[in-house]
């Protein structure tokens, strides 16, 4: 892909585009809770965003951005921050993921436990995709040795 | 307090373990991780299972919403009791895996190898704890789908490892599909998930085609899972190709936990008086159960590799649930729990065994284990224990169950079936006896300088062999338990005490 300086209107539309699509993720992520949309829809958005990145300036320039070491984890975080609003509701008095403690006023402490909940999905969901399309693409993989 | 949370904190702590796991960039630190994340469910599990035998069935009501309407973790005698047996082989693998893992996986995807392997025990854990029908779907998918990771892992050694995994995970997912198709009509008929709800909504219903439509789709998708005889094809490549310390925690949980859901399907979902299901036990599951004795022992006899020959036997064993299962009275259905406590404890142990082998030898052929008797005396020992325990011996937990399935068959007046099971047990002499004539009776090849496997790797074979020869000569406690296990299945769900709501 080293010719994309050729092409340049791609470039100049994905350049525009992109932090539109993020955006609009984070918008999907943070209004799930009143309108169609939560973390598995916004992390499939975000990771399309970097996905369209590496289609167009290639998979090198996406794992600068992103080395698989660095997505292993982030995955792995998203995971943790889900489990961990479990372990914390049980910590607080609560059954497992039980919101209504995480706060005193318990519809606040809902609110609270499903942002967090669908962050930690998000999070998780984008960085999976991103990996999965690193996978599918890349003719050889970086061995998971340099980890 | 915290004792109210045991049930999720059995099934969640592996879990985190695994998110952590991955975190880490040290296989040190991965094991240590892996040894809490498995000591911890094994200890709660211990827990619950007295809880539950002295004041019933518990309930625990995920994120506090009452079922039908939320999920609910619902533990009485009989999941009480297979959640005991998971994590205990589950604690076992965990420790003998760090020299084994050492030795079969390369270094730089050991953390990973431990994410998988706590992922597939809190998945299995996580089966067999709940109590709705769906979320039985997803840790059943949770713990396969490890599985078939953890089967590939193999490939370092054996690259027929890759195709071995291809393979389950093709038939683990259709099996998954099989089981959400037949959820999905069950769920159409009762609208509820919640296997007691989907009990009663089921039992006023009546019988019609849609309802034997699920409970057929359900049967056909776990019997994948549990290897049921002719569905069985997958399961001798993924064991034999499998890293060692895969084989033995796969050998002694995945198939029991998939039978487990299977009888919670039969008896919790459906009952004995759905007439379909009852013709179905006779008609399929007797016949079948009978053939895996047979075939699958037969094939065991002829085969040169020594982890292919347990693959196959497990089949056989599996056949022996199933007819005890067919059977259809409390008695048969004690006989395939206390089996199934026994089978997990001993293939687990002797796939252990085989895995101090390899370690040593490098190689699970029939020829490695020549004279290995002599240079490998304690492993060997082991070995011959496990082999007693398995064919049926007195004085080892074998004999029991075996006694205890021969007993109901003669009671329901199958002599056949009695005189079948016996019969199983000296074809089960045969193929361990090839393994015991190379192991003592054939000399070492010239110039071999193999020793004693270390004892990290011992202690685990020698713990669940001591337990197996502690509860073959006094059987009351396994005896005990299954028959709590059986009559909380197939009597009384509640154990005659009202539900305890956690916390």
């Amino acid at each position: 892909m080293a010719d994309i300086r050729h092409h340049i209107i791609l470039r100049e539309c994905v350049r525009v585009l992109i932090p539109v699509i993020l955006l609009f993720a984070l918008y999907v992520q943070t209004h799930g809770d009143f309108s169609p949309g939560g973390g598995f829809q916004a992390g499939v958005i975000f990771a399309s965003g970097l996905i369209l990145y590496g289609l167009v300036f290639g998979q090198e320039a996406l794992l600068e951005f992103a080395p698989l070491h660095i997505l292993a984890r982030v995955m792995a975080l998203g995971w943790l921050l889900y489990v961990g609003v479990g372990f914390a509701c049980l910590a607080m008095g609560g059954n497992y993921l039980e919101y209504y403690v995480l706060n005193a006023d318990p519809l606040a402490g809902q609110h609270l436990g499903i942002f967090l909940i669908e962050l930690g999905v998000g999070v998780t969901v984008a960085a999976t995709m991103v990996v999965i399309f690193i996978c599918f693409t890349a003719r050889q993989l970086p061995a998971p040795a340099d980890d | 307090m915290i004792t109210g949370h045991l049930p999720v904190i059995a099934v969640m702590t592996p879990l985190l373990g695994a998110i952590l796991c991955v975190l880490t960039r040290s296989s040190i630190l991965a094991w240590g991780l892996t040894l809490i994340g498995a000591a911890i469910p094994a200890l709660s599990s211990l827990i619950i299972l007295v809880q539950v035998l002295s004041r019933g069935m518990l309930s625990y009501h995920m994120g506090g919403w009452e079922p039908p309407w939320g999920i609910e973790f619902r533990i009485d005698a009989a999941n009480a009791f297979v959640l005991v047996i998971v994590s205990a082989v589950g604690l076992c693998c965990a420790f003998f895996a760090r020299k084994s893992v050492d030795e079969e996986i390369p270094q730089s995807s050991q953390p990973l190898f431990y994410t998988m392997l706590l992922l597939c025990l809190g998945g299995m854990l996580g089966v067999v704890a709940t109590g709705d029908a769906f979320n039985l779907f997803v840790f059943l998918e949770i713990s396969s789908l490890s599985a078939y990771v953890l089967v590939a892992m193999g490939a370092q050694r054996e690259r027929r490892a890759l195709t071995a995994a291809f393979n389950y995970l093709i038939i683990g997912t259709i099996g998954a599909s099989f089981y959400v198709i037949g959820l999905g009509l069950i769920y159409m008929l009762t609208g509820t998930l919640n296997m007691a709800d989907i009990a009663v909504r089921i039992s006023t219903l009546g019988d019609n085609t849609a309802l034997r439509m699920g409970f057929a789709f359900i049967m056909v998708g776990l019997s994948l899972k549990f290897a049921m005889f002719p569905l069985h094809f997958w399961l001798p490549n993924a064991y034999t190709f499998a890293p060692s310390v895969v084989t033995a925690f796969l050998a002694g949980t995945a198939t029991k936990v998939a039978l487990y859901a299977g009888l919670r399907v039969l008896y919790t979902m459906f009952s004995i008086g759905f007439l379909f299901q009852t013709e179905t036990m006779l008609y399929v599951f007797l016949p079948l159960g009978l053939a895996a004795v047979f075939a699958a022992s037969i094939t065991a006899i002829f085969q040169d590799n020594v982890k292919r020959m347990l693959a196959y036997s497990s089949v056989a064993q599996m056949g022996y649930l199933l007819i005890g299962i067919s059977l259809a009275n409390i008695g048969g259905l004690m006989a395939a729990v206390l089996h199934l406590f026994n089978h997990a404890i001993l293939k687990s142990g002797l796939f252990l065994a085989i895995g101090c082998v390899v370690y040593r030898t490098g190689s699970c052929s029939i020829a490695a284990f020549r004279g290995l008797g002599h240079q490998m005396p304690w492993t060997m020992a082991a070995l011959v224990i496990g082999a007693l325990g398995m064919i049926g011996m007195p004085a080892t937990v074998g004999f029991t169950s075996k006694w205890f399935l021969v007993l109901a068959a003669i009671d329901s007046g199958w002599w056949f079936v009695a005189l079948s099971i016996v019969a199983g047990s000296l074809l089960t002499l045969i193929y361990f006896g090839r393994i015991i004539e190379a192991a003592y009776l054939q000399p070492a090849p010239e110039n071999s300088t193999i020793t004693e496997a270390p004892f990290l790797l011992l202690l685990p074979v020698w713990l669940l062999m001591i337990t197996s020869i502690t509860f073959g000569i006094n059987s009351e406690l396994p005896v005990t338990l299954a028959r709590a296990a059986s009559q909380a299945l197939f009597l009384d769900p509640h154990n005659g005490l009202p539900p305890q709501v956690s916390p």
